[in-house]
């Protein structure tokens, strides 16, 4: 089976292609991207004409949890790549804190079957960094690698431990899978509810600092800089975690980072009205972290956009705002959400495609993030003039809470392809069955 | 002035002439409590609920004897903090309550923001916060205003001292609101531990010193210490907080000869006040628990009767 599609603008920054050409999927990789590639007579094959469409690489959210294993309420490895590839995402990592944590080969594999069964968005298991996540105990790296498992992660948990995340740090480097560090100091943000700041003064809500976060991202860049191994920062909030970050950078120390949408559009002033919706950590912060994530974005001290997709049943969050769980969904508004960022010119259409596809299958090496002739055929297409407003009973996704409900955004995924097979569509497709 | 409010959940958004209307209503309502028959029958028939997720004795049965003067029917209900972990949601009990028809459902939680979702829940009860977390406490302060204006006229151009755990402080909260609405300068004192970021953004002074913060004070409100704070770092021991913060007879001269000293009880005997004080001439206390009534009388006429 042959898919053509015709006359979109492919986006590709990793051959640095922004043109309208035609591509040719042929037994599920790239094989071919051309000004014009005509239609063979005699064959079947299948033409998709994306006029004023966008075709980038295929979108990949390096940071979802899944609740599979353990949280089937809130969300299984089938609906949470469901919401991924209606969100336009063809590949995903789930992180570990399932119930029971994927700390072990059985946890990473029966994940892989599940995703396997699925067939929707790949599914790529991020494995513990700690037996339990308790941060005192190393799981057995090579054997979760050996599984499947593409990085390991105590996400949710930080590792308090510095003595324990430098050893992670130093044997994950051998094997060369790599660490994704949620940083946050829990001496510091114990009890804290939202950011510290004016808003938390006034709900009398207790605060998490900004400290919280980048004392332990400074660690971390201490840690790699010291034994000259990479460390990969998961969703970085503050300003003061960008400038730490940049200025590692800037010497050379192996640290990438990723935000996540909700980071660079929304303040924790949202909070006012105690909407559960609006919790999550690291917390919505202040304008100038905002601003400074942005910053970041631009210059390319953060190296992804993830959507830390942590989906929450009404049991979690219709309680009081101290009781409710952390987390929100976001595999259905990154994209949109992220677009912004073009509209305000903070990044190119290519540079937000390189954070949220090129960047992350680098960071994590896995396949995708190309659309270079013989790779997968894992495409994204997105119409950037789609008008939607979010209303998140229509989610793919088990759960319900996200804080974009009842936005109006403009631009969205609108064709999904993995393996070269359409597993999202909004698009009216001739003759073709989806 | 009509009262346009269906719930009471915190001062921040009032306007002046809204508090003093309050205070009039309550000004007015306090002549009852001193009858030989105290009771009247405003609020015959209405059904008020006291929903309380954290003990408290004085709001509590101030409430209760307020709905009582008024002839409305009171019913308090005590729910146990292990309920909120194991038991019945918040949004649960809410629609109980309400298929049950009360007109008035006061609410006392330790999370802030808990009473916000039952104002938003139910469509035709009023819910009045009687202190939600660290968030408001708006009784309190209403009372306080009412003492401060019964006892010097006015508010305005006041100098006013709040001293101790502002940070954990819904009685700062909704004094701070009320009280800067109502043209009194605030100046606060506390351990730097509880002296919540930013908060001079709310049109405070923040002091590091007692002796500045009550410098010329008309009035003093002392705040209670939880002395379970120690046990966080919050403060290190109760003889050096007091050394810093009580209230003793050597403070109390840096403020004005007239001045008022307050607090919203219950009152720790030498630990944020010295006995000699709490006990003293300046002391107003126990007319804040007198007008306490009144003032809640005030806002459950206001809310179902006044109308």
């Amino acid at each position: 089976m042959r898919l053509l599609l015709k006359g979109g603008r492919i986006i590709d920054p990793s051959q640095n292609m922004d043109a309208t050409m035609d591509l040719l999927i042929e037994k599920g990789t790239v094989s071919r991207i051309a000004t014009t590639i005509p239609e063979r007579k005699g064959e079947k094959t299948a033409v998709i004409d994306l006029t004023g469409m966008i075709l980038t690489p295929g979108l990949i959210d390096m940071h979802t949890h899944l609740r599979e294993p353990g949280h089937e309420y809130k969300e299984t490895v089938q609906t949470g790549s469901e919401a991924a590839v209606a969100g336009g995402f063809t590949s995903i990592a789930c992180m570990a804190n399932t119930e029971p944590i994927n700390d072990n080969r059985s946890v990473t594999e029966f994940i892989l079957r599940q995703a396997q069964a699925a067939g929707m968005a790949r599914v790529y298991p991020v494995a513990a960094v700690s037996k339990g996540e308790q941060g005192k105990f190393l799981t057995e790296f090579a054997d979760l690698k050996d599984a499947g498992a593409v990085a390991l992660s105590d996400d949710g948990n930080p590792v308090m431990d510095s003595r324990l995340m430098r050893n992670a740090l130093e044997y994950a480097s051998s094997l060369g899978i790599p660490i994704i560090s949620h940083c946050e100091d829990t001496n510091l943000s114990a009890g804290g509810q939202m950011n510290e700041g004016y808003t938390s003064t006034e709900l009398g809500l207790q605060g998490i600092p900004n400290t919280a976060e980048h004392i332990m991202i400074a660690r971390d860049i201490a840690l790699a800089e010291f034994s000259n191994v990479s460390v990969h920062i998961a969703h970085v909030s503050t300003a003061e975690s960008v400038r730490i970050i940049r200025e590692a950078k800037k010497r050379g120390v192996m640290v990438t980072a990723e935000t996540a949408p909700h980071y660079f559009t929304l303040t924790d002033e949202a909070l006012k009205e105690f909407s559960t919706n609006y919790k999550m950590y690291p917390p919505l912060r202040k304008n100038e972290d905002v601003e400074a994530i942005k910053e970041g974005l631009k210059d390319g001290t953060i190296d992804a956009i993830a959507s830390d997709h942590a989906p929450h049943s009404s049991i979690e969050k219709d309680v009081e705002f101290e009781y409710a769980a952390n987390g929100i969904i976001g595999l259905e508004t990154s994209l949109s959400a992220s677009l912004i960022l073009v509209k305000e010119n903070v990044l190119s259409l290519s540079q937000l495609i390189e954070k949220m596809s090129t960047n992350p299958s680098g960071i994590l090496k896995i396949p995708g993030g190309t659309l270079k002739a013989g790779s997968n055929a894992d495409i994204t297409v997105i119409d950037l003039q789609k008008k939607w407003i979010v209303k998140a009973d229509t989610f793919r996704s088990k759960s319900r809470n996200t804080p974009f409900e009842g936005r109006k955004f403009r631009g969205r995924a609108v064709l999904t392809i993995v393996g070269g097979n359409v597993k999202y569509s909004i698009l009216s497709l001739p003759g073709r069955k989806i | 002035m009509k009262f346009e409010r269906k719930d009471i959940l915190g001062l921040k958004d009032y306007s002046r002439d809204e508090i003093n209307f309050i205070l009039d209503t309550a000004e007015s309502l306090k002549e009852i409590s001193t009858r030989k028959i105290k009771k009247v029958p405003t609020l015959r028939g209405k059904t008020v609920i006291s929903l309380f997720y954290e003990p408290s004795t004085r709001t509590r049965t101030s409430f209760e004897i307020a709905a009582k003067r008024l002839s409305a029917d009171a019913v308090n209900i005590t729910a146990s903090a292990s309920s909120v972990v194991k038991g019945e949601t918040l949004i649960d009990t809410a629609r109980n309550l309400e298929s049950m028809n009360p007109d008035i459902i006061i609410m006392r939680h330790s999370a802030a923001g808990a009473p916000h979702i039952l104002a938003r829940l139910l469509k035709h009860q009023s819910i009045i916060n009687a202190g939600d977390g660290a968030h408001e406490h708006p009784t309190q302060s209403l009372l306080d205003m009412m003492t401060i204006r019964e006892k010097r006229g006015k508010i305005d151009g006041l100098r006013v001292a709040l001293i101790g755990d502002i940070a954990h402080s819904r009685v700062a909260r909704s004094n701070i609101y009320g009280l800067t609405i109502m043209g009194a300068e605030v100046a606060l004192c506390g351990p730097a531990m509880m002296m919540p970021r930013e908060i001079d953004k709310m049109g405070v002074t923040v002091h590091n010193r007692m002796e500045e913060a009550i410098r010329d004070a008309d009035i003093i409100m002392m705040l209670r210490i939880q002395l379970e704070r120690q046990k966080n770092n919050m403060f290190p021991s109760v003889r050096e907080y007091a050394k810093l913060y009580c209230l003793t007879p050597d403070r109390v001269k840096m403020a004005k000869k007239n001045v008022l000293v307050m607090h919203p009880g219950p009152i720790n005997r030498g630990v944020e006040i010295d006995p000699q004080i709490a006990d003293g001439p300046y002391s107003v206390i126990l007319e804040q628990v007198t007008n306490g009534v009144a003032l809640r009388m005030a806002l459950l006429y206001l809310l179902a009767g006044g109308k």
